[in-house]
């Protein structure tokens, strides 16, 4: 089952590799990992995207916490969650298809960010599957570059995750 | 600014107020510095070895056998690379160290310099944590929490990569007196509503067993479970990391349990309906196959420090996770309370049962061979001995024999790399218990491909005067491969045997030691005898033993407990 988890981690340098030597040493699946700095300069704030049975699932939250810089770990797959990716798109838009592709973007709540005579730049927020769906939605021929985030994930309501 | 220290300077005050009375190290550019400040003190005792891997074991052999933690010193580059095996065998075996590192200067690090090696990277995986310290303000308070780091919660090694420019650059010296972490507080008091659930488990057993690995040991734990196992008057098995934990002379010790533990540790392992599992991990060469361990019936209480070692392999049914010693104290103190106690008469049949299983004497061996049987220099040995030896051993059947025939009644005494099976470990660990024990005896049991690995120690013994035993179990093979041939490769002995071996006595002789070469059962007490009555020699004992014995009982890989080969 996939998984989303999130967790705080000392922002010092070689902390990521730990993460992510965590899970190539280990044989966990990982599919996806976004990191930047919290308000607090200090923190780190790290997505995990990542599959697995429960036992496996329970020893990467166990293994994760076992890491001396992390300092907390939440599975926000066990309750209630917002995630969001930011996908970024360039797209070969001459002729006709300029006004197929504003329509399209328009449709999925995109920005076009960037334009030229040939091309536009997309910019799409929401979750993995509805991003998917636009990439599904759009010509394959007419895709000249993509780039995703992975996912970022926080809890809904009164669930924070802090120190 | 006179009050101002190098790094160099730093580091061994640092070493000096933790108390690190012996390091093991190699000295090279990146740490002179370093060596230059050892060399103007005496708290802190130098031990030169001939390579980085002995360092780390030496370190390691004496953090075993004390319960402190070891200490290293390595150069750059190479120096690191030699000791990631010592590392990673104490990672294994969370054992407490602290790998000191010299790393080429800041400015170098990144452009391929000279002896520059990635050590962060290169030991990430087999450390408890690692740091490379860029700024010489951080580095006594990185070499403070290494230290605590190290021996708190699941002890492991870990490593300090100083870069030489740090250990020039001068700053004001503090050593903090504390360490507090917001990211890193090892849980050690038990939950008490999970001792709670355990007690009652514990007091409706019919079949119970409890069994104990290297937590107990690590957590100085011994004097608590003896007192357990006593009070309940359950079996108690230990696993190669444990031994030791329970006397084994004892009646309740059912002896070591795994692939090659004892008939009646292993079917009661599988048998029983309520066990005790203490500071032991499941892994694959204490239960085996998972799918055949699992027993429906059977409730399984587990107390660990790491909880990521409860419900890995083995799902458990009461998980505890605290230190071994204070989780013991409170079960103790529970049970005392109760009135009620374990049902006598299920816990007699029990017993019964496990007297028949033991009638099957599973380590029986041909004691009237005219060929030096190993198992007969072990049972010398711990004769001799009087069973009040420092073991240590390489990795091997040698190491099982040693592990199923010397009865170690106390901890901290059996010495040998359980998790990664490092040959080679025996020897510089033994230089470390004999360090951290100077008037003990020590011996190293190994064999003649093991000891071949390390072997240029006996160099580092000489210059230290260390009078280690080394009975070398020869028998021409690399046995335990053999012995694996033998039973799952049809007999090919594929690069396991040990050609144009050097002459053991000879090579003793000219490291300025007394080697001896006994050939005869017979001979095999009084040549003991004499090497331990050698009292300040390092005797290298080369036993010519039997080339085809093998160790049982055996439960090959993938198998289950029970389905064990006898001989």
């Amino acid at each position: 089952m996939r998984h989303i988890i999130s967790l705080l981690m000392e922002n010092e340098a070689g902390a990521l590799s730990r993460v992510a030597g965590l899970f190539s040493s280990r044989g966990y699946n990982i599919e996806s990992l976004t990191v930047a700095a919290t308000e607090d300069p200090t923190l780190s704030r790290m997505t995990l995207v990542t599959a697995g049975s429960d036992d496996v699932i329970e020893q990467i939250t166990k293994q994760l916490n076992k890491l001396i810089e992390v300092v907390k770990v939440v599975d926000l797959s066990d309750g209630d969650h917002i995630e969001r990716e930011l996908m970024l798109m360039k797209v070969r838009a001459v002729g006709k298809d300029r006004e197929e592709i504003k329509r399209m973007a328009d449709i999925f709540r995109g920005r076009i960010i960037d334009v030229t005579d040939k091309s536009y730049t997309i910019e799409l927020t929401g979750t993995g599957s509805k991003l998917d769906a636009f990439l599904e939605g759009m010509e394959r021929g007419a895709i000249l570059e993509t780039v995703r985030t992975g996912a970022s994930g926080i809890g809904r309501g009164e669930r924070i995750l802090k120190v | 600014m006179s009050t101002e220290l190098t790094g160099a300077e730093i580091t061994v005050r640092c070493l000096q107020e933790e108390g690190v009375d012996h390091i093991f190290g190699y000295p090279g550019g990146a740490v002179l510095f370093i060596y230059d400040e050892l060399f103007k003190q005496d708290k802190v005792k130098h031990v030169l070895v001939r390579h980085e891997q002995a360092a780390v074991h030496a370190a390691d052999g004496y953090a075993r056998s004390s319960n402190k933690t070891g200490v290293a010193l390595v150069t750059s580059g190479p120096g690191v690379t030699n000791a990631v095996t010592g590392i990673a065998t104490a990672y294994m075996d969370s054992i407490p160290l602290v790998i000191i590192s010299g790393q080429v200067p800041t400015h170098a690090i990144g452009l391929d310099a000279f002896q520059e090696v990635d050590t962060v990277g290169i030991t990430r995986p087999c450390v408890k944590h690692n740091f490379l310290v860029k700024d010489i303000a951080e580095l006594a308070s990185t070499i403070k929490k290494a230290f605590y780091i190290a021996s708190t919660g699941r002890p492991g090694p870990v490593l300090v990569d100083i870069p030489k420019d740090v250990s020039q650059q001068k700053t004001a010296f503090a050593y903090p007196e504390n360490v507090s972490m917001r990211s890193y507080n090892p849980v050690i008091r038990g939950h008490a509503g999970q001792i709670k659930k355990a007690v009652q488990l514990i007091l409706e057993a019919k079949r119970p067993m409890i069994y104990t690995g290297g937590g107990v040991i690590l957590s100085d734990a011994s004097p608590q479970l003896t007192e357990l196992v006593r009070v309940l008057g359950f079996p108690c098995t230990n696993t190669l990391m444990g031994l030791g934990g329970y006397p084994a002379t004892d009646n309740q010790f059912v002896g070591m349990l795994g692939m090659h533990g004892t008939y009646e540790a292993n079917m009661a392992m599988q048998h029983c309906d309520v066990l005790v599992a203490v500071g032991a991990r499941f892994d694959d060469r204490v239960i085996g196959n998972p799918k055949h361990f699992f027993n429906e019936d059977r409730k399984i209480i587990h107390i660990d420090i790491d909880p990521s070692s409860i419900s890995k392999r083995v799902k458990v049914d009461v998980p505890i996770v605290g230190s071994v010693s204070g989780v013991l104290d409170e079960l103790i103190k529970l049970l005392k309370a109760r009135k009620e106690k374990p049902d006598q008469t299920a816990l007699d049949a029990w017993w019964t049962q496990i007297n028949l299983w033991r009638a099957r004497d599973c380590l029986k061996y041909d004691r009237a061979s005219s060929i030096i049987k190993p198992q007969m220099v072990v049972e010398k040995l711990y004769e001799v001995t009087g069973g009040n030896a420092f073991v240590t051993s390489d990795v091997g059947q040698h190491q099982m024999w040693a592990a199923q025939f010397y009865k170690f009644d106390l901890p901290r005494r059996w010495i040998n790399s359980g998790g990664l099976g490092t040959m080679g470990f025996g020897l510089p660990a033994a230089m470390g218990v004999q360090f951290a024990n100077p008037s003990g005896a020590v011996a190293c049991v190994t064999g003649e491909a093991s000891i071949q690995m390390c072997i240029q120690e006996l160099s580092t013994c000489k210059q230290y005067s260390l009078p280690l035993k080394i009975i070398n179990l020869n028998n021409r093979y690399m046995g335990m491969v053999r012995q694996w041939q033998q039973f799952f490769h049809g007999n090919r002995y594929a690069e396991s045997y040990m050609d144009a071996l050097p002459n053991f006595v000879k090579l003793a002789e000219s490291y300025g030691h007394v080697g001896m070469k006994i050939e005869q059962p017979g001979d095999i007490q009084n040549a003991l005898e004499e090497a331990f009555k050698l009292k300040d020699r390092l005797v290298f004992m080369d036993f010519i033993t039997d080339q085809t014995e093998n160790v049982f009982p055996m439960v090959p890989g993938g198998k289950g407990l029970s389905e064990m080969i006898l001989v």
